[in-house]
């Protein structure tokens, strides 16, 4: 009977939050275009969780790029097919690792970031703080961090597949010895514009929005304790990694699947 | 000032996503070769595809000059209709112009292979090539093989 | 801005027969309260009566279970959200933690609602966070960040952020718990002199008897969720209701038992583990 009653128990605390998640990013959406009245702060949001990502997606992007050509180039040697390197380097960054490994790095550097200082900040009274003041703080400090996530994550996944070709391009080409003339033009002739690189962006569009909102609504809904906002952490990584591998998998059945 | 130099490095970061974007879109895919949307179809009527797919090249004399956009099944015929997005830059093709499936290399993709005909009309947006020839497929290409050998044993015994 | 300032006869802050519950347990179960406009009123009970809860449910953050609270007039529960916010801002809170925001200097986050709601131009705002700010005597702090203020700094700031608006109301929560000697002295004589200077109405929640009872005009002593007696400093000096007793003279043990609510000790110690 316990047992019976935990179930219910988790199962209502489930749908309570997913309510509650539902309604925070309803109230963002509402607060969001009024926030172009007052750009600076999404230009600060936008340092804070792009700029100071691409570090990580940069060097990130270079090492899986690398990989990527030094493990095709041992399979497709075996054919005699090497030259055909860019196309695999490339299909693989634009379609899927890009937007997903980009989303996944991103939840871990910016998106813990995120919950953690929305949680201290709540933990804090800040936010209470701050509608005494008569100011919404949905508007003025979760919508502008929305607003960096979504306009980050398209150019940091852009930036990964960018990096992981040239990375690909080092390796196929300087160090193995790839033709650099079929190592682009193959490429180019079986990578896609609207098919392969559109959906990819289309991709990280999506994670930029999942995974801003995990962030925040897990900030803005922690428990304010210590062991709360690291919970919170926890979970938006944890939540936002599980979110884009499910996604992902439903875009790809969605875009690719015929 | 500290908040210029925020403006600055997002600036930076911005422009460096574009420029990843515009290198994905130009370097990377085929964007700059064709654009899609401008181009004229055309049909070609087979009995048998091969391995052809959609988005498989179109060429003539070995240039690319179109993609396969389609493919279909004539439900009365039995045919395989394909339709092909051409580049607008090439069209001039005469409207006797005929149509193969070749493997590129051994192993390689198939492809469509326009053969130039001598007509002076040109082919327009959604004419229908007349000549076709299908793909060979190795299966039947071997069966032919051992067939016309065997054959030619059994001539050869007599 | 429009500001009109409530008469002599009708409260600023009217509450009436206030029910909250959390969860099933009732923190406050029946209150009635009126605070008169332009004096300093404190609201003092044992912690963990729900005073913040209380100042929450005068700012509108919380819903009561039951009851009204009309702040100026307006239903604080009733009315829209917009109306809500119009109203907050002719309201100053002031945190016990002081709630500055941690990424913006002193002078930010002074200047933090004169920049949210007005369109003043730089130079004003300029001017007006700075009197604010040397009249909590921490003009020369303008440049700190929170993070190097002392915990009594960070609540004149606090304060001094309070009445950037030049609001009709601030309500301090716990203004003097754990300050040393001096800063307690400092903030003292700061909210008696905002009080006066400012023509604001003050209301003060704490625990602190003496500290607070110095500075206002009118008491409310709450227990247990209902207000066990009410009145001027004085007259609540004289008072013989045991309650009072024990919380103004600070008596361990009396109406308010010493022991949380449990088994005897012999029961708990020899029950099973």
């Amino acid at each position: 009977m316990n047992g019976l009653q935990w179930l219910g128990a988790s199962a209502l605390g489930f749908f309570r939050r997913l309510g509650r998640g539902h309604l925070f990013f309803l109230d963002t959406l509402v607060a969001l275009p009024a926030n172009w009245l007052r750009p600076r702060l999404i230009v600060q949001q936008t340092y804070a969780i792009g700029v100071l990502s691409m570090i990580i997606i940069v060097v990130s992007g270079l090492f899986v790029g690398m990989v990527l050509a030094l493990q095709g180039y041992n399979t497709l040697v075996d054919f005699g097919a090497e030259e055909s390197l860019g196309v695999v380097v490339a299909l693989s960054l634009v379609r899927e690792l890009g937007p997903v490994v980009a989303a996944l790095l991103f939840a871990g550097r910016a998106g813990s970031a995120l919950t953690a200082e929305i949680g201290l900040m709540k933990a804090t009274e800040q936010l209470s703080g701050m509608e005494m003041m008569a100011v919404n703080p949905i508007s003025r400090v979760i919508a502008p961090r929305f607003w960096g996530s979504f306009l980050s994550m398209p150019l940091l996944a852009a930036v990964f597949s960018a990096v992981g070709v040239l990375g690909g391009y080092f390796v196929g080409v300087g160090l193995l010895g790839v033709d650099e003339g079929a190592f682009w033009s193959q490429m180019r002739d079986k990578v896609d514009f609207h098919d392969d690189v559109m959906n990819g962006v289309i991709k990280s569009i999506v994670f930029g929005v999942v995974a801003g909102w995990i962030a925040l609504f897990e900030g803005y809904d922690a428990v304010p304790t210590s062991e709360g906002v690291s919970r919170a952490t926890t979970r938006t990584v944890v939540h936002t990694s599980l979110a884009v591998l499910g996604l992902d998998f439903i875009l790809t059945a969605l875009m690719f699947g015929e | 000032m500290q908040t210029r130099m925020v403006e600055i490095w997002v600036g930076l970061f911005v422009a460096a996503g574009l420029a990843a974007l515009l290198m994905l879109s130009l370097q990377v895919s085929n964007l700059s070769s064709m654009s899609g949307d401008d181009g004229y179809t055309i049909k070609a009527r087979f009995d048998n595809i091969g391995g052809l797919k959609v988005r498989s090249a179109v060429k003539m004399g070995g240039v690319l000059i179109g993609r396969v956009a389609s493919i279909d099944l004539d439900p009365v015929t039995f045919e395989a209709v394909v339709s092909m997005t051409m580049d607008p830059r090439f069209n001039q093709l005469p409207q006797d112009s005929s149509a193969s499936i070749f493997t590129a290399g051994l192993l390689g993709e198939q492809y469509v292979g326009i053969e130039p005909g001598g007509a002076d009309e040109v082919l327009k947006d959604g004419d229908t090539l007349l000549l076709s020839q299908s793909a060979l497929v190795l299966e039947q290409l071997i069966g032919q093989f051992l067939f016309s050998q065997g054959s030619k044993d059994k001539n050869a015994g007599e | 801005m429009s500001f009109e300032p409530a008469t002599a006869d009708t409260p600023l802050v009217e509450i009436r027969g206030l029910r909250f519950l959390r969860g099933s347990r009732p923190i406050f179960d029946g209150i009635d309260m009126d605070i008169e406009a332009g004096k300093v009123t404190a609201i003092m009970g044992p912690s963990g009566t729900g005073k913040t809860t209380l100042l929450k449910l005068i700012g509108g953050q919380l819903r009561p279970d039951a009851g009204t609270i009309r702040v100026d007039g307006q239903d604080v529960h009733r009315i829209s959200r917009k109306a809500l916010y119009e109203l907050r801002r002719r309201m100053g809170m002031m945190f016990q933690s002081g709630a500055l925001l941690t990424d913006l200097t002193v002078f930010e986050n002074v200047a933090f609602p004169l920049r949210e709601h007005t369109d003043l131009p730089e130079s004003m705002i300029r001017a007006l966070v700075l009197m604010k700010l040397q009249a909590v005597g921490l003009r020369g702090a303008n440049g700190l960040m929170p993070s190097e203020l002392s915990g009594g700094m960070a609540r004149r700031v606090a304060m001094a952020r309070a009445i950037a608006l030049d609001p009709m109301m601030i309500m301090y929560d716990e203004p003097f718990t754990g300050q040393d000697p001096i800063s307690m002295g400092v903030l003292v004589q700061l909210i008696r002199k905002l009080n006066k200077a400012m023509g604001l109405t003050s209301i003060v929640v704490s625990h602190d008897v003496a500290e607070t009872a110095s500075i206002s005009d009118y008491i409310y002593v709450i227990s247990q969720g209902k207000v066990v007696e009410h009145g001027s400093p004085q007259n609540l000096g004289r008072s013989d209701s045991p309650w009072v007793r024990q919380f103004m003279d600070g008596l361990a043990d009396g109406p308010v038992p010493f022991h949380f609510p449990a088994p005897t000790l012999a029961e708990d110690l020899l029950g099973p583990a």
